[in-house]
């Protein structure tokens, strides 16, 4: 289930009107999607918010790939769906596990469309990420890097899962075997490899960052630098109107699950 | 036997990694699988116990379809070793590493711990059975991994790189252990770049390039035919190359190992030293 969720978080290589956009366009995108779906706890808004995301899915020929995510979401959403039964009506778990299909798809879509080395350079753009930096780690692209090799990390990792996998189903591991809580612990001979290898491999890169001099010296320069155009602008204009139409929405009114 | 008929095997993302393998792996046989890196050796090893079932074509293991069987009871028999120990490593000793896979196939506790020693001492592995495979050597996790596999005595062992990071003379104690396994009649293939060891010990070679079968053959007339060499981007053995330099001389230039060499060599000289007394 893991593996095929990761899939849809995974950056494809194309070049899409979606793949084109400026990646802060995107992140506001986001934003604009997750903050009414966090406001407000409502069937139709959800719906919507849903909805909303599907011609970019489309347009940004990712909408196969989400779909596999989705799928392999069901478990979590049926947990969600659950747990909230228990702490309330069916309405509002209804509505809540809606809510996590809606973030689940806002954040795959944006990390299916972005390519890590245009967040990274996004990221270094933005002031606030430099001062925060050079604050807590001494350099003012530390945090930038920090983010773009964590999010470079998830496909690498990806892989490495299926081979763990792979090797201790070799063992003969079923992992689909036995009551529910031998299933979790069938999962601990994946999980310490997994996390070893990447306690190793942060290790060498580490190592391998410093003999290559990072993190240089201030005013470092960047091979591409990211343009905003007409469409970003727009569909910036448009995001800001959504989230600050949200939160006005949200201390004026208030708006019941159904 | 382990018989590969018409494997094909496109992954998901569109990659075509095998295409028409034929291939019979029978108990005694001993089997190197050579060629360049991508050219599909180790999804051909994936499909010799069912983790990846062919797109086309068919692999039947002892006459069961790998389609129709689990991983894990196509794992008692056929015994596949990773290349990289660091993807199944997870227990807190040696012991228990090795002994993972027996408890999984349901063996006794008993049988379980004499395995688990027996192997640990042919594999020289015995004085470190009470540490945590973490504080080994990257060669010596990589015979922990061997032993992991090798405890539940498959019929068919396949080993992906198995000589890489480890030194001369634990080169010399695999070869000497996949000498005695295939003796015993077990199969034992191995996926390897290895040249200088493939061509001392004179296995069956199988060339795949891009996802077919360029060659098969004794390793010592198939390294030795430098196109097919270049074709899977190996180099040929040090040994071939200096044969291939002496047949001017009436050499053979199918020489790969360093004992026929010996052997050819010894002959020509005492040829020479009954010309000029």
């Amino acid at each position: 289930m893991s593996l095929r969720t990761l899939e849809g978080f995974k950056f494809s290589t194309l070049k899409t009107p979606v793949h084109l956009l400026d990646p802060r366009t995107k992140f506001l995108i986001v934003i604009a999607v997750v903050v009414p779906a966090l406001l407000f706890a409502n069937i139709y808004v959800m719906i919507a918010l849903l909805l909303s995301q599907v011609p970019l899915l489309v347009l940004g020929r990712v909408a196969r790939r989400w779909a596999l995510s989705l799928r392999a979401g069901v478990f979590l959403s049926a947990l969600i769906f659950v747990v909230n039964l228990f702490t309330g009506s069916y309405l509002s778990a209804i509505a809540l596990t809606l809510r996590f299909l809606v973030l689940l798809t806002s954040f795959s879509l944006f990390f299916m469309t972005t390519s890590p080395d245009d967040l990274g350079l996004a990221l270094d753009r933005i002031g606030a990420v430099r001062w925060l930096s050079r604050k807590w780690l001494g350099y003012p692209n530390a945090l930038s890097f920090t983010f773009t090799t964590a999010v470079r990390l998830v496909p690498t990792l990806a892989v490495d899962a299926q081979t763990v996998v792979d090797a201790q189903r070799s063992r003969g591991l079923e992992l689909d075997k036995g009551n529910l809580l031998k299933r979790v612990r069938n999962y601990i001979p994946i999980l310490i490899p997994l996390l070893l290898i990447a306690i190793r491999r942060s290790l060498e890169l580490a190592e391998a960052l410093e003999s290559r001099g990072f993190p240089g010296k201030e005013g470092r320069t960047s091979l591409f630098q990211l343009r905003l155009r007409p469409v970003d602008y727009a569909i910036i204009a448009f995001s800001l109107v959504v989230i600050v139409a949200s939160f006005w929405i949200f201390f004026h009114y208030k708006i019941p699950v159904l | 036997m382990i018989a590969l008929e018409k494997v094909s095997f496109t992954y998901r993302s569109g990659q075509r990694a095998l295409q028409d393998i034929d291939l019979n792996i029978d108990g005694g046989d001993f089997i190197a699988i050579m060629g360049e890196n991508g050219a599909g050796k180790t999804t051909l090893a994936k499909h010799l116990n069912g983790l990846l079932r062919p797109s086309e074509g068919r692999v039947l293991v002892d006459g069961e379809d790998t389609r129709k069987v689990s991983v894990a009871r196509l794992s008692r028999k056929v015994g596949l070793v990773f290349q990289n120990p660091d993807h199944l490593l997870f227990s807190e000793t040696v012991k228990d590493e090795v002994a993972f896979g027996l408890k999984n196939f349901g063996f006794t506790p008993e049988v379980v711990d004499k395995q688990v020693t027996r192997t640990l001492e042919a594999l020289g592995l015995s004085e470190y059975s009470e540490t945590s495979p973490f504080l080994l050597s990257g060669g010596e996790r990589k015979r922990v991994a061997l032993a992991a596999i090798l405890a539940t005595e498959p019929d068919y062992l396949i080993l992906d790189e198995p000589t890489i990071g480890q030194d001369y003379r634990q080169k010399e104690r695999l070869r000497n252990f996949i000498l005695q396994l295939y003796s015993q009649g077990k199969a034992v293939v191995m996926i390897t770049h290895d040249v200088e060891f493939v061509a001392e010990s004179n296995p069956k070679v199988i060339l795949l390039s891009q996802g077919r079968i360029v060659a098969r053959g004794q390793a010592d007339s198939v390294l030795s035919k430098d196109e097919l060499v270049k074709k899977a981007s190996l180099v040929r053995p040090q040994m071939s190359r200096l044969f291939s330099e002496l047949t001017k001389y009436g050499l053979p230039g199918d020489v790969v190992d360093v004992h026929r060499a010996r052997l050819l060599l010894e002959e020509k000289l005492s040829e020479v030293k009954v010309r000029v007394p």
